[in-house]
């Protein structure tokens, strides 16, 4: 109890600005469920304090409750005194992780898997192969598909399949010069749009090209390292810092951009403060030039459509994905993009902003809460009669499409980049 | 410890997954939002319906275990500070808003109701429920009703107490008792609803609460007033009253309050400004206009720097924004916030504002102050680290110092936050030992085990 009391005094003086005034409560999707303190930051928080200050002895307790959070933001967001909630989360969860060893599941997937990215890639590729026999198409225009049997894992979910070739297979790289624009960028692909949605990169290429924005797409990419992180696996997370930082360190480009909102989040804001001390400069130098692919297309490089562009009318939702509106304050650009599209015409959702509920991992752990928050997140696309919802985020686009799906829903599912390339060429 | 038998019957009433036991969920709620020594409950019970309130209300007297009632948890007088080993009984199970009824203008909800939720439902049918604590996103009808909780719009609209028609709630034998009405008059019976308000679950436990809603305003003004002395912002405040202008908010920040504001939202307020009044008027668009140039003037006669009307509903937004990130620009500046509530009537607000400052001269403490200057309710809000014990010796003596001046001018040591724990030792000084024993004798007879809240306004006396 000394020990990890005394490791947790690490975050003291982050802990002591939390003036316990609950407003967290307010915006937290989880609590909104379960309505339990507990399951809220300023109970969290309130346990991480009681550790450090060994009022309690209940680490394995503290642990299991820390971890049944979306890491949405929802709260950091809208917090009076400016509590610094991720950074508190993410390195409370590596502390107590340290203190009483990672689960042997999580071993295997991140240290096992993801620490290593080819190898990773080999697998999910495998995983595509198969996937056929245990699972069999649900909806046509979302694109789900549910277990074809009872599955512990896969419960009744309607989930997007991956993607028969991955991204990485059919594109390995780029090193395109700047045109027109005289911009450059390095993308960041992203496990979910490598696997699952490869069409969000191929729109990418083909948006950048139409710009005349030069694209560096190094091969071999990592996993950005969030799910290691919010396991509390630092050692996986800083193995894969090291791997991108060289792969990008090696490129020449003027920013770096990803069409996953949370990968631009964790590049952004999470790499620098979390890096080991030898790559705290290089991530910074890295986050300082990383954006979102919405912002850089409206803000940037003034993204307009072909005169001749089809126009095809279709009413168009859009969910702000909680990396992108609450950590990064991006929510006109990914608008922008979707009105400048010819034909699309926007309808806003109410609570637009509110998380879905995918969270990562939390989905995986507590699928039960996390469809309560997307079955709510669905009825309310579905009341603005929308043909597409837009988001810019393939996780929440994988529990979107699940939640919809289940409702029977007759709504696409697309990233406002994929919107923007149909408009490129028929 | 509760024996496994007595948590079983709980669970039997409420449902297994609604009772908690763990350390970690015992933790979490041993606090509220004031600042005083958390305490450890034993038991942590959220009952989805009213029988199952009433029946775990009586099984906690048949047992002698003493129960705290928790909406939101944002108490800022510590009245949901639990027992050691006690029970929390969190209401937040019981949201339903059971009734808006349009012709008779009433409400009729459940105790966990949020306030917020409930004034946006009421507003979209063109009702006003007014009382807007500043936890509002997040307060619970229950808390609010239970503290008499007040707002922004004290100064024409009331607090919680103006607007309950009625409650019904448990007694400490799980009987229900119902008071009050669904008219606007009601003469039957004692006005149990009167003595329930504010009564801070230390009577009884609410189940259901009748409010009192009114016609939504239809036009708003609000402006903004910069002054280069505090004495001719307070004398602004007297002269709009005394010109029988009653605004729906009357706000005053002082300086120490803008430049924090400023530093934290870089909203272009004045940082050389000594203090700013906002105000926002409400009602007839053509009385609203009138009341709002009257205003205006009156400020530039009492001799404002600067003077800003709000032209539309964004820039009465940009007005309002820089009232609410008070408490959030003081919160960033030191790790520990002490929200005080002394109030004083209204003409004595630069007597407080002047007394304030000496304080904080005197015990070398960082105190803002702001709040509603139209109901003589400000908000001295002490800066300090609970953890440098010097300054926190200091931080006590100059609550004293402020609850002393209040009560010199004719003031309440609480305005709108209850008295709680935070308070309940200075209650004798502002009233007398008679109303203590009054009082004494009112909670015995309605508890006679002392289960209910306990401890809460007046002390226990065996």
């Amino acid at each position: 109890m000394e020990v990890l009391a005394r490791l947790m005094r690490e975050l003291e003086d982050q802990l002591v600005v939390c003036m316990k005034c609950g407003m967290c409560q307010s915006v937290c999707p989880v609590f909104d469920q379960t309505g339990r303190e507990a399951d809220v930051t300023r109970g969290k928080l309130a346990l991480l304090s009681g550790l450090m200050e060994s009022i309690f002895d209940d680490p394995e307790g503290v642990y299991a409750r820390l971890n049944k959070c979306l890491l949405c933001g929802s709260c950091a967001a809208n917090c009076p005194s400016g509590v610094d909630v991720q950074e508190i989360f993410l390195k409370a969860r590596a502390i107590l992780t340290g203190f009483m060893g990672l689960p042997p599941t999580k071993r295997l997937v991140l240290r096992g898997m993801l620490a290593n990215p080819s190898l990773f890639d080999r697998l999910t590729e495998w995983g595509a192969r198969f996937q056929r026999i245990f699972s069999r198409p649900v909806n046509d225009i979302i694109g789900t598909s549910c277990a074809r049997v009872m599955s512990p894992l896969l419960q009744d979910r309607h989930f997007r399949p991956l993607a028969p070739v991955p991204f990485h297979r059919q594109v390995p790289s780029v090193d395109r010069p700047a045109g027109a624009s005289g911009r450059k960028v390095a993308v960041f692909t992203g496990c979910l749009i490598d696997k699952l949605f490869p069409n969000i990169a191929h729109s990418t290429l083909k948006v950048m090209d139409h710009c005349g924005v030069g694209v560096f797409l190094p091969e071999n990419q990592g996993c950005c390292g969030i799910p290691a992180l919010s396991s509390g696996d630092l050692d996986t997370f800083h193995k894969l810092l090291d791997h991108n930082l060289s792969l990008f360190e090696a490129g020449e480009f003027d920013r770096l951009v990803t069409a996953c909102a949370t990968c631009t989040a964790t590049i952004h804001e999470i790499w620098p403060r979390m890096a080991a001390k030898r790559q705290r400069e290089a991530a910074a130098r890295l986050a300082r030039r990383t954006m979102d692919i919405n912002q850089f297309l409206t803000a940037e490089v003034n993204y307009s459509p072909p005169a001749d562009a089809p126009e095809i009318p279709r009413r168009v939702t859009y969910h702000d994905p909680c990396h992108l509106k609450k950590s990064l304050k991006v929510f006109s650009a990914p608008r922008d993009l979707v009105q400048a599209t010819p034909g699309c015409r926007l309808a806003e959702m109410a609570e637009s902003d509110w998380c879905c509920g995918m969270g990562g991992s939390f989905n995986l752990q507590h699928y039960a809460i996390s469809k309560q928050i997307g079955t709510k997140k669905a009825a309310q696309i579905m009341d603005t009669r929308a043909d597409v919802l837009a988001t810019g985020c393939p996780a929440c686009m994988i529990q979107i499409s699940d939640m919809l799906s289940q409702a029977g829903a007759a709504v696409a599912v697309r990233h406002p980049v994929e919107l923007v390339a149909e408009a490129l060429d028929p | 410890m509760i024996a496994d038998k007595l948590v079983q019957e709980f669970k039997t009433v409420v449902g297994g997954e609604n009772v908690w036991t763990d350390a970690s969920d015992l933790h979490v709620y041993s606090y509220d939002a004031a600042v005083v020594d958390p305490v450890r409950p034993g038991l942590i019970v959220r009952p989805t319906t009213v029988e199952a309130l009433g029946r775990t209300v009586r099984l906690c007297n048949d047992n002698g275990l003493p129960l705290t009632v928790r909406g939101a948890g944002t108490n800022l007088s510590g009245g949901t500070v639990p027992l050691p080993g006690g029970v929390v009984i969190v209401t937040n199970g019981l949201n339903t808003i059971l009734e808006i009824n349009e012709a008779d203008m009433y409400a009729v909800v459940q105790p966990g109701v949020v306030t917020a939720k409930l004034a946006a439902a009421v507003e979209a049918k063109g009702l006003f429920y007014p009382p807007d604590p500043g936890s509002q996103a997040v307060s619970t009808i229950g808390g609010n009703v239970a503290e008499n909780a007040g707002g922004l719009r004290g100064l024409k609209y009331g607090v919680t107490r103006d607007y309950v028609m009625g409650v019904s709630f448990f007694d400490v034998e799980g009987h229900l008792v119902k008071s009050g009405s669904r008219t606007v008059k009601c003469a039957t019976g004692y006005n149990l609803t009167g003595l329930m308000v504010g009564s801070e679950g230390t009577l009884g436990v609410f189940s259901e609460i009748v409010l009192k809603l009114i016609p939504l305003p239809a036009h708003r003004r609000a402006l903004m007033a910069v002054f280069d002395s505090l004495e001719k912002a307070s004398e602004t405040v007297a002269a709009i009253i005394a010109d029988r202008i009653v605004p729906a908010t009357l706000e005053f920040l002082d300086n120490f309050t803008i430049r924090a504001v400023e530093d934290f939202s870089k909203a272009g307020l004045p940082k050389e400004a000594a203090a700013m009044l906002l105000v926002e008027l409400d009602g007839h668009p053509s009385q609203v206009e009138e009341d709002a140039a009257r205003v205006e003037s009156l400020c530039r006669a009492k001799g404002a720097t600067s003077i800003r009307m709000a032209q539309d509903a964004a820039e009465r937004d940009r007005v309002w924004a820089a009232r609410r990130a008070a408490l959030s620009a003081l919160a960033q500046l030191k790790p520990t916030l002490v929200l005080e509530d002394a109030t004083v009537p209204r003409s004595r607000i630069p007597d407080m504002v002047t007394a304030i400052q000496h304080i904080a001269e005197r015990y070398d403490l960082t105190i803002g102050t702001f709040g509603h200057a139209g109901d003589g309710n400000l908000h001295p809000t002490i800066l300090t680290d609970r953890r440098d014990r010097a300054e926190w010796e200091r931080v006590e003596k100059a609550i004293d110092a402020i609850f002393d001046e209040a009560l010199a001018m004719g003031g309440t040591l609480s305005g709108e936050h209850g008295t709680g724990i935070a308070k309940s030792r200075y209650l004798e000084k502002e009233t007398s030992a008679g109303t203590i024993l009054f009082s004494q004798r009112i909670k015995r007879a309605m508890d006679p085990n002392q289960i209910l809240n306990p401890g809460k306004i007046i002390a226990v006396k065996e």
